[in-house]
């Protein structure tokens, strides 16, 4: 198997942000949190706006791991970066190394102490045996576990997320750009979903 | 007879110089005694599927277990799924 990745397509997402409610409900994210976000470019720029919805990137050679001064993390055989929340100190460097700012950190006290680090974990849980209620506390639920892939992009209602073995997700994004016919320099509807249906001949009924 | 060592000398070069642009993997993966780089995980396939929906693999079967989750993946491309 290849890698699980993520793979965003600007010209379908619409910004609606269900991605990160999803993701907050599924994994009962703490409050503070957003594992997933949207970034738009050229908000209200009519032709240029584009949207993407960004988390943990599970990179192949992940800083935040390189830079960990406890050397919580570690790679899953699916390519996926998980860490272990009884190891992190919370002390923030993932959070400076990593360029999608995924790492996060929710507030652990009265006065704003930062808790220990919380990200994406592509829906794969975390060192605690798998399905358990401790695992679900620390890291939300194992969907991986349970043979289904994370709920941000299985959920996405215009499928611009896809999220899965990286092989299948970028035969399926290359499939779009075929139909689309162009590269991502065009933008509208038909780019995105193709011509629109041929209309119905004169004089016959819809 | 300089010349034929001058071909070899020119591919034993080349081929040293390929060796450059093998992929080395960039971390372990290797998952031994229960852990991935010394933290402790589980493996997913090693899980029953879920008494409820539809996933279906064998525990403990890696190969079946990646088949579901091939199913599931392309169950995003909806020019397969719905048509076009």
């Amino acid at each position: 198997m290849a890698r699980m990745k993520f793979l965003c397509d600007a010209e379908r997402c619409i910004e609606c942000n269900g991605c990160v409610t999803a993701c907050k409900q599924e994994n009962d994210v703490p409050w503070g949190v957003n594992r997933r976000r949207v970034v738009t470019v050229n908000d209200g720029v009519v032709g240029a706006e584009k949207s993407i919805s960004v988390a943990c990137m599970h990179c192949s050679d992940a800083p935040c791991m390189a830079v960990c001064p406890v050397d919580c993390f570690y790679r899953t055989e699916d390519g996926v970066v998980l860490h272990d929340k009884d190891l992190c100190i919370g002390c923030g460097y993932c959070f400076y190394a990593c360029p999608f700012g995924a790492p996060q950190f929710p507030q652990a006290g009265a006065f704003g102490l930062r808790g220990k680090m919380d990200k994406c974990t592509f829906c794969s849980g975390g060192p605690e045996p798998d399905g358990s209620e401790a695992e679900f506390k620390k890291y939300g639920r194992n969907r991986l576990a349970e043979g289904k892939l994370p709920v941000c992009a299985e959920m996405c209602s215009t499928k611009a997320l896809l999220g899965g073995d990286g092989d299948v997700i970028a035969d399926i994004y290359r499939q779009r750009v075929t139909v689309r016919g162009k590269g991502s320099e065009v933008w509208g509807w038909a780019t995105a979903y193709g011509p629109p249906p041929a209309k119905p001949a004169a004089g016959s009924k819809s | 007879m300089s010349a034929r060592l001058a071909v070899t000398v020119l591919a034993a070069m080349c081929l040293v110089a390929l060796g450059g642009c093998g992929e080395r993997p960039q971390a372990e993966t290797a998952y031994k005694q229960g852990k991935y780089q010394g933290k402790p995980d589980t493996l997913p396939w090693d899980d029953a599927p879920p008494a409820y929906g539809s996933a279906k693999w064998t525990q403990g079967d890696k190969r079946s277990w990646e088949d579901q989750i091939k199913t599931r993946n392309l169950s995003q491309n909806e020019y397969v799924r719905i048509g076009h």
